[in-house]
């Protein structure tokens, strides 16, 4: 058997290769862009492709595998609220060949904008998740992922975090399956989810889907009760596991793998076989309220393990067992350290952007990308952000708290890669109810922020092809707005000129700032 | 074992990780590693822990007991010395790269650093590399030069480090960073 070092999204990639998937998509999103990349790279057999967003990809995937392709979707958390629309309803139409999305939430947020737990996102959508808890079990998960959904009809979610996304460990490398393609068979009762259609498929998840995925959590292995001593029993999952069972060596454990259904049986057991039950998850209390809402009592959960930021070894061992961790060496002045503080690059184009808007001085409405920076000292010109796409519609919504006024003073600023992600829709929002603002598209000709990707403007795919390259310019004069400009951003005097005069416009408009990312090749 | 690799984005911790793991997985132990990927690229401080054993279970290295912390920038060293064991030793390139905040006037890059290390640390090397990087034509090669002066620590024959370094670095590198590492071995 040859074992190899990878990261755990490699090992993904890996696994779905094995699984015999046929096709794969994605937009990139920091922890979970390289699944993709390593597809597209090792895997040339899997057709992957890059979709302008996650409800796309995901959309793309359903399809593929109704049409009776193993398909997997991968995205980061905040992208599966993106693709949340589709999920919900094809976890009741189901699938035909399997269909598995691969969520790589971010505890800690350290590239995101929040924390959120997605773990309540597959007991919402009735979607069973499973979590790995390493590189090596991110193979193997991301294999039974696909069998799970052919064996109970219904898409799987496995669940991973930045620390396994991004950590590497030795992973068994096997043979891949030989899978066909199988027949389109038309079906509209199952997919096409009208009332009448999905009452119906509603009814079945309820009565027969979920009783018997809650029976495979119960009695199919993916979970495991590891006895030690009695006197405690830890139950925990994803990267705690590791966590736990590196700092309670004599405590027993209940890893959980399937942590939608949970297997209320299996907790049932566990919890008869020890004096008392402690939980140890990142995030939410999430299976902590499951358990106790089986009337079993929980001696420490939250109330001693953290709910926001990443745990760590020291994190549980001081929480299990009041073990502060020892610092070794004496102190330094901490505050004589200076940071490093994530900055735009030397010579980065959206620094040329963001020296202009501070200067005159205007409210910026941003997004996500790496001119989110100019949020930060020496610019401090970003004003606004949230999500994908935000920076146009909340640029409309000041408009709409202040009359045009407002709009005289400010500007929406979005990347290519965003513009096309879920700026467009927001564009033609500001065109259809009258707003007069200024929207400045930082064109670098990459998806930047997340490695160096391809978007439908650069004109590449992701496996390297040549292709349509969409013309921005265009597509924002078909949303309706007459005033586009496309302007250097390195030509200092012009580029300020041009924000000054489209500003003062009393008519929506579009500043194209082009110049290529100094990292792109 | 406990590795960690400290350093500034760009300066190569995530190969040098990569370079021992493989050692470790050819001397036949389980090994993980974790590194933090994302706004580390843009010039911030980027680090990896290392784990080899017998059986590893957690891939980051818990506060106190790190047995090697290994930093190709001196200042590095100092945001990781809580991860140090009571027997831990520092690696530690003299060489500075300066933060924005120094760049800017805004803080000073501390100049007792070297001294400091000396007065409080029982297990320090702090190596000079600009002789080794000159004599090897490339700037790039300081993580291969690191591991050679770690490789004097740890258990492992040159031969495992070298064909370990060749099935990680490029044909065209390889016979560059074998000498950078042979140079980084011969620093005592």
């Amino acid at each position: 058997m040859t074992k190899k070092v990878l990261l755990g999204n490699e090992a993904i990639a890996r696994g779905a290769f094995e699984a015999g998937c046929h096709v794969a998509t994605a937009y990139p999103g920091t922890p979970s862009t390289e699944i993709l990349e390593a597809i597209a790279y090792n895997h040339k057999n899997i057709k992957a492709q890059w979709s302008p967003n996650e409800k796309v990809a995901l959309e793309v995937a359903a399809g593929a595998s109704v049409a009776g392709a193993r398909t997997l979707a991968a995205m980061k958390h905040v992208g599966l609220n993106v693709a949340a629309d589709p999920l919900f309803t094809f976890s009741y139409t189901g699938v035909n060949a399997g269909l598995v999305i691969i969520n790589a939430d971010d505890p800690g947020a350290w590239s995101s904008q929040n924390e959120q737990d997605n773990r309540h996102i597959a007991r919402a959508a009735k979607v069973p998740m499973i979590e790995p808890s390493d590189p090596a079990e991110a193979k193997e998960f991301t294999k039974i992922a696909f069998d799970i959904s052919e064996e109970f009809d219904v898409p799987v979610i496995v669940r991973i975090t930045t620390r396994i996304a991004h950590s590497q460990g030795l992973v068994e490398l096997e043979d891949p399956k030989e899978v066909p393609v199988k027949d389109f068979v038309r079906n509209p009762k199952k997919f096409v989810m009208i009332p009448a259609h999905a009452r119906p498929r509603h009814q079945y998840k309820e009565s027969t889907q979920i009783p018997a995925l809650r029976e495979y959590s119960n009695n199919s292995g993916i979970n495991r009760i590891e006895m030690a001593g009695t006197k405690r029993g830890i139950i925990t999952d994803s990267v705690a596991y590791q966590y736990v069972k590196e700092t309670c060596p004599e405590d027993s454990v209940l890893k959980i793998g399937m942590v939608y259904p949970m297997p209320d049986e299996m907790v049932k057991e566990f919890a008869s076989k020890v004096d008392e039950i402690y939980i140890v998850e990142e995030l939410e209390p999430f299976i902590e309220d499951h358990v106790k809402a089986l009337g079993i009592k929980v001696t420490g959960g939250k109330n001693i393990v953290p709910s926001v930021l990443e745990l760590t070894p020291e994190i549980v061992d001081q929480a299990l067992n009041g073990t502060a961790p020892k610092r070794n060496i004496a102190d330094y002045d901490a505050a004589k350290i200076p940071p490093r503080p994530p900055g735009l690059c030397k010579g980065c184009p959206h620094g040329f952007v963001f020296n202009v808007l501070k200067k005159l001085d205007l409210h910026v409405n941003g997004d996500i990308g790496c001119y989110t920076l100019g949020v930060l000292p020496p610019y401090s010109a970003m004003h606004t952000q949230g999500c994908m796409g935000a920076s146009i519609g909340m640029h409309l919504g000041m408009e709409k708290a202040h009359g045009p006024e407002i709009a005289r003073k400010s500007v929406a600023v979005i990347g290519d890669s965003t513009f096309v992600h879920s700026g467009i829709t927001s564009l033609i929002d500001m065109v259809y109810n009258k707003g007069t603002g200024t929207v400045l598209i930082l064109d670098n000709r990459v998806t930047a922020m997340t490695g160096q990707q391809e978007n439908p403007s650069t004109g590449k795919t992701l496996m390297g092809e040549e292709t349509h390259e969409l013309d921005l310019a265009m597509m924002s004069k078909a949303c309706g707005v007459k005033r586009v400009v496309t302007v250097d951003p390195k030509d200092i005097e012009e580029f300020e000129r041009v924000v000054k005069e489209e500003t003062a416009a009393e008519e929506p408009s579009v500043i194209i700032s082009l110049r290529r990312c100094i990292l792109h090749k | 074992m406990n590795v960690i690799f400290a350093g500034v984005g760009g300066q190569g911790v995530i190969l040098a990780s990569k370079v021992l793991m493989e050692v470790a997985k050819s001397a036949d132990y389980d090994v993980k590693e974790s590194e933090v990927h994302g706004m580390a690229q843009r010039g911030g401080s980027v680090d990896c822990h290392v784990r080899f054993s017998e059986k590893v279970y957690s891939p980051l290295i818990e506060k106190g007991t790190a047995d090697y912390i290994v930093s190709l920038e001196i200042l590095e060293v100092m945001r990781k010395l809580d991860y140090l064991a009571p027997t831990g030793t520092l690696i530690v390139n003299r060489f500075q790269v300066n933060p924005a905040p120094v760049e800017t006037g805004a803080m000073e890059y501390p100049g007792d650093l070297e001294e400091w290390l000396n007065t409080n640390s029982e297990n320090l090397q702090v190596v000079e590399t600009e002789d080794i990087l000159k004599e090897v034509k490339s700037r790039k090669a300081l993580n291969i030069v690191m591991l050679g002066v770690l490789s004097n620590h740890l258990e492992f024959t040159e031969q495992q480090w070298e064909d370990a370094i060749k099935s990680l670095v490029k044909e065209k590198f390889i016979e560059m960073n074998l000498k950078a590492f042979s140079l980084g071995r011969a620093l005592k």
